[in-house]
C-alpha cells in the first residue's frame, strides 16, 4: 500500500512538472500570428464564447439592418467606385517613387560598405547542448555589442550575436540550424541564401535555375539581410546536385574552422538595416 | 547530501559540455554529457530524483542556449523519470543493459526534443537519424564508461591501500 502511495505520488509529481514545463514553453512560444501560445489558447477559448454570444445578437441585427441598409446601397456603390479609381492612380505614383528609392538605396549601400569598425573578442565557451551551434564570447553590451551584430574571423564569416549580456555575448554560428545569410557566388554573381544544417556543411538555397554555380566557387555575403557586411567570405561550394535544370542541393564548406576558433571580430559598425529596428533578421525563427 | 551531489554532477557535466563541445563540433560525434549525467543519476537514485535532476539539468541547459526554455527541461524530465523507473524495475548492472538504457534514453530525448521544436515550428532538423544515432552511441559509450569508472575506482584504491599495508608489515 505504501509502495503504491509512493508510486502514485511520484506520478503526480511527474505530471505536475510536465504541466509546469508546458506552461513555461507556451508562455515563450509565439504562434504563427506572433502572439504567445498560452495567450493565444486562452484568448481562443474566450473568443469562442464571445463568438457564440455575439453571433446570436448579430443575427437579429443583420436581419433588421439588411432591410434598412438596402435603401442607401446604390449611392454607396457609386462612391466606392470613385474611391477605387483614385486609389489606382495613387498606387501607380507610389510604385514610381519606390523604384526611385531603390536606386538611391543601392548608392547608399555602396557608401556604407567602407570603414567597418570591429571589436576583438575571445571565445570563452560553447553551447550547452549539441543541438545548438553557439559560442560565448567575452565581450558584451558594455563594449557596445548589440543583437544581430555580425561576427567574423580572418578566414570568413562566423555568425551573429543573438544574446548579449553586460560582459559576454552568445554568438549563433552560421552552421546552426536556425542561421541564414544572404549569399553571392563571387565568380558568377549568382544570388541565394546560405543556411546552417547543424553539421559542418552549409546549404545554399533559393538559387535561380539560370544561375551558374560550380564546385569550388567562392561564396561571399550579399548583405541583403542587413546583418553581415557585403563581400565577406562564407566558404566554397562543396557539392552541386542538379535535378533537371534546377539545383537540388548545393552544399558549401565554411571557410572558418569553427572547432579551432579562439578569437573573433565583432562588426560594431551598424548596417543600414540594423539602424532601422525590426527589419534585420539573419535567423530563421 | 544527495541534492548537493546531483547539483555537482550536473554543474560538472554542463561545465565539461560547454568547454569540450566546441572541439567536437562535427555533428555525428556530439555527446550530450548533461543527458548522460541525468540518466546516470536516475539509474542510481530512482524516478523522483531522476525527474528532478532532469528538470534542473534541462532548464539549466535551456537557459544557456538560444532555444525555448522548457523544451530541454521537459525532454530531460521525461527521460530522467523513465530511466529511474527502469533502474528500479530491472537489474541494470551489466555494461550491455546500461548501454541499451543510455542509447534508448538518448533516442527518446531526441524524439521529444526535436518533436517539440518541429511541432512548434521553431527549428528545422531535416533528417536527423544519423546525428541522433551517433549521439546515442556516443552517450551510451560515455555512460557505460562512467559507470565502470565509478564502480571500479573505489575498489582499486582500496586494493592499493591493502597492498601497501601488507608490504609495510
Amino acid at each position: 500500500m505504501a509502495v503504491l502511495d509512493i508510486r502514485q505520488r511520484s506520478g503526480y509529481l511527474f505530471l505536475a512538472v510536465i504541466f509546469g514545463h508546458i506552461l513555461l514553453i507556451s508562455a515563450q512560444v509565439n504562434s504563427r500570428t506572433g502572439v504567445p501560445v498560452l495567450e493565444a489558447v486562452t484568448f481562443g477559448i474566450f473568443a469562442e464564447v464571445q463568438r457564440g454570444v455575439s453571433s446570436g445578437i448579430m443575427g437579429v441585427r443583420r436581419v433588421w439592418n439588411g432591410y434598412v441598409g438596402l435603401r442607401g446601397l446604390k449611392s454607396e456603390n457609386d462612391s466606392l467606385k470613385r474611391q477605387l479609381a483614385d486609389a489606382q492612380v495613387a498606387l501607380q505614383a507610389q510604385r514610381a517613387l519606390a523604384d526611385r528609392s531603390r536606386g538611391l538605396e543601392q548608392l547608399l549601400e555602396m557608401r556604407d560598405r567602407s570603414d567597418l569598425r570591429m571589436a576583438a573578442a575571445e571565445i570563452i565557451g560553447a553551447a550547452a547542448t549539441p543541438d545548438f551551434r553557439t559560442l560565448t564570447i567575452d565581450k558584451g553590451t558594455r563594449d557596445g555589442l548589440r543583437p544581430d551584430m555580425a561576427v567574423i574571423a580572418p578566414a570568413g564569416v562566423v555568425g551573429r550575436i543573438v544574446m548579449p549580456s553586460a560582459r559576454a555575448a552568445k554568438v549563433q554560428l552560421l552552421i546552426d540550424r536556425n542561421a541564414a545569410a544572404g549569399a553571392i557566388i563571387e565568380r558568377s554573381r549568382a544570388q541565394g541564401v546560405v543556411v546552417g544544417s547543424g553539421e559542418d556543411r552549409l546549404r545554399m538555397e533559393n538559387v535561380s535555375e539560370a544561375s551558374d554555380i560550380v564546385v569550388g566557387d567562392i561564396v561571399v555575403t550579399s548583405g541583403i539581410e542587413g546583418i553581415y557586411p557585403k563581400g565577406f567570405i562564407i566558404g566554397r561550394v562543396d557539392t552541386v546536385e542538379k535535378n533537371g535544370p534546377s539545383y537540388r542541393t548545393i552544399t558549401v564548406k565554411p571557410a572558418v574552422d569553427f572547432a579551432s576558433l579562439e578569437e573573433v571580430l565583432v562588426v560594431v559598425t551598424p548596417t543600414p538595416a540594423r539602424e532601422a529596428p525590426g527589419e534585420a533578421g539573419g535567423g530563421r525563427e | 547530501m544527495r541534492a548537493a551531489g546531483v547539483f555537482l554532477a550536473v554543474a560538472l557535466a554542463v561545465a565539461l559540455q560547454t568547454t569540450l563541445a566546441r572541439f567536437v563540433i562535427r555533428g555525428l560525434v556530439a555527446v550530450d554529457l548533461v543527458l548522460v549525467a541525468v540518466v546516470y543519476v536516475a539509474l542510481t537514485s530512482g524516478p523522483v530524483t531522476g525527474l528532478l535532476t532532469g528538470t534542473f539539468a534541462g532548464l539549466v541547459q535551456d537557459a544557456l542556449t538560444t532555444g525555448v526554455v522548457g523544451i530541454g527541461g521537459l525532454s530531460k524530465t521525461v527521460v530522467g523519470f523513465l530511466a529511474g523507473i527502469i533502474g528500479t524495475q530491472f537489474i541494470v548492472t551489466q555494461p550491455l543493459p546500461r548501454f541499451v538504457v543510455f542509447f534508448g534514453a538518448t533516442v527518446l530525448h531526441a524524439i521529444i526534443y526535436i518533436g517539440l521544436y518541429v511541432l512548434l515550428d521553431l527549428r528545422h532538423f531535416g533528417t536527423p537519424v544519423a546525428a541522433v544515432a551517433g549521439q546515442a552511441t556516443g552517450n551510451a559509450v560515455v555512460g557505460v564508461v562512467a559507470f565502470q569508472l565509478v564502480e571500479l575506482l573505489p575498489g582499486a584504491v582500496e586494493r592499493r591501500r591493502a597492498a601497501r599495508t601488507r608490504l609495510r608489515r
